[in-house]
């Protein structure tokens, strides 16, 4: 039985995976930061602002963060939502790596923990949170694991960075920074809760 | 992970923790409105069972439909196998169907090692002969894993007809993988040939093994079955079927058999297992079988989230063929 993410007593917490999923590459290989700690916050500042004003004050929304990244944005929008309006949104997680559509070429991949948000995602605003836009193919995995979930009333995205290229008629609904990038750079978002540090840099 | 599944030796403590691990993920999907997860889409698995199962076979057959592969069942009664076909001819005929895993039971021990000299596909060892059955050392894992926390350190005791079982030896290459420490016990005869080269205390003397006399607290106890059926003389239909094993069935029981005041000996905390069939008033006593530390129906839905997770690792990932092919994971996340 999965426990539920959110207590009625008190805000949820979050445990960060043991290790980062994604190889770290020394951070002093030709890393251009472009986002450091503070600006990573003013943009999460702003991202709730908007949900909170683009779902008329946050009612029936639920935060979906797609692991392994997105879960702790999410977690942080949804603690800002909480301390600007008082309201306290539906919090989940979202494992895809079995809606993958490249699951035959590369190796089996440990699986995450999807977590249901308490009451879960039928007639909901079901926000999809996730650290990069790129591909599409991610979140394209998302809407398909969302769909055995459940169905939402609405679906939104929230990325922290749109890194452009996208494969699949995919678009995010708030957007934390448009990074012009080459398709042959990496975008690396590091967390305190999964990297120990806030920053969002080109590799 | 290996290509194949055929011990549980094949696994190291990471791989078999990983494999626990994805379990724990594949078991949520029981409380869900849609079963379904969609790796395994446009794969073929093949049951082939040249013995009878329910529970394994069935568990199997929904672990690979959850995980949205095609699955048949294919079973000796009623094949080409009763028309005397060779094991090497019936393995080859359903691999050329274009399967991409067989799952195999067979009563002969190496049945199912042999199988993978003559396929291309993975193999899953659902139990071959007096063998192995990997599988289930799995889920009795995942199930004791739920109720008792890690398992390293622990002590489980397996008590029953060792000679016969391939639960045992599973379940004894796994736990002391996972740093569990294990004590067999059975009457001398039915321990298993070789017993003192396994990584295990044994005994003859349940009732001072449950009182923690022999090799420390008990944190769990497992009954096998007395499998009268591989006992030789009269097969099933006579009651004194066990030609030399033990005296009579009555005097098994007093001895070896779970019964409440052997139950009294545990502690508070130990769950009993049992990989079932279970013969009730033979090696478990209905008390202990329906008590409220029971697992048996616990190992039993444990089976189906530890198979997906078994054919997910073997399956889902890229073949060394495909993965010479294989793209360079994209910057960033996608």
């Amino acid at each position: 039985m999965p426990s539920p993410a959110t207590s009625a007593a008190g805000p949820p917490t979050f445990t960060a995976p043991a290790a980062p999923r994604r190889p770290v590459t020394p951070r002093s290989a030709g890393a251009k930061t472009v986002l450091q700690a503070d600006d990573i916050a003013r943009v999460l500042d702003r991202i709730a602002h908007q949900i909170l004003e683009k779902t008329q004050g946050g009612t029936g929304v639920v935060l979906l963060g797609i692991l392994t990244r997105g879960q702790p944005l999410a977690h942080r929008l949804a603690d800002r939502i909480a301390s600007f309006a008082g309201v306290r949104v539906g919090l989940g997680s979202l494992d895809i790596t079995l809606y993958r559509d490249d699951l035959r070429t590369q190796a089996s991949r440990p699986l995450g923990r999807t977590v249901e948000p308490e009451g879960g995602v039928d007639g909901k605003l079901v926000i999809l949170v996730d650290d990069v836009l790129f591909s599409g193919r991610t979140v394209r995995a998302a809407l398909d694991a969302l769909t055995d979930l459940g169905r939402p009333r609405v679906v939104q995205l929230a990325v922290l960075v749109d890194r452009g290229h996208r494969e699949l008629p995919i678009r995010a609904d708030y957007v934390g920074k448009n990074l012009p990038t080459s398709a042959e750079e990496q975008v690396r978002v590091s967390l305190a809760e999964t990297d120990g540090v806030d920053e969002v840099s080109i590799v | 992970m290996t290509r194949h599944l055929l011990s549980a030796a094949d696994l190291d403590a990471a791989g078999a923790r990983e494999i626990l691990d994805s379990a724990e993920q594949m078991d949520a999907i029981q409380n869900r409105l849609v079963k379904k997860l969609p790796a395994l889409r446009g794969r073929t698995v093949v049951n082939l069972f040249f013995e009878d199962s329910t529970r394994t076979r069935s568990s199997f057959e929904i672990a690979g439909k959850w995980l949205s592969a095609d699955v048949i069942n294919v079973s000796a009664k009623g094949s080409s196998v009763s028309k005397g076909e060779s094991l090497r001819d019936t393995a080859l005929t359903v691999a050329a169907l274009g399967v991409d895993a067989l799952v195999i039971r067979h009563p002969s021990s190496g049945a199912v090692q042999r199988i993978t000299e003559w396929v291309d596909c993975h193999v899953i060892n659902a139990g071959d002969g007096t063998h192995e059955h990997p599988t289930q050392a799995l889920l009795d894992a995942f199930s004791l894993r739920r109720r008792l926390g890690e398992l390293a350190g622990r002590h489980i005791v397996i008590v029953g007809d060792l000679a016969h079982s391939r639960v045992a030896r599973s379940n004894v290459l796994l736990l002391s993988t996972l740093g569990a420490q294990v004590t067999l016990v059975a009457p001398p005869t039915l321990m298993p040939a070789g017993v003192h080269a396994w990584n295990c205390t044994t005994s003859w003397d349940l009732d001072a093994t449950l009182a923690g006399k022999v090799a420390g607290d008990v944190d769990a106890v497992m009954m096998l079955r007395v499998q009268r059926e591989r006992m030789g003389g009269g097969s099933s239909s006579g009651r004194a079927a066990n030609v030399g094993y033990f005296p009579t069935e009555r005097e098994y029981a007093i001895g070896y058999g779970l019964s409440p005041a052997r139950l009294e000996l545990l502690p508070e905390h130990a769950p009993v297992l049992h990989p079932g069939p279970m013969n009730r008033g033979l090696e478990i006593s209905s008390v202990a079988a329906d008590s409220g530390r029971s697992l048996v129906l616990d190992q039993v839905r444990a089976g189906v989230a530890v198979r997906m997770a078994v054919l997910y690792h073997l399956l889902a990932g890229a073949d060394e063929v495909e993965g010479a092919l294989r793209a360079e994971p994209a910057g960033g996340a996608s």
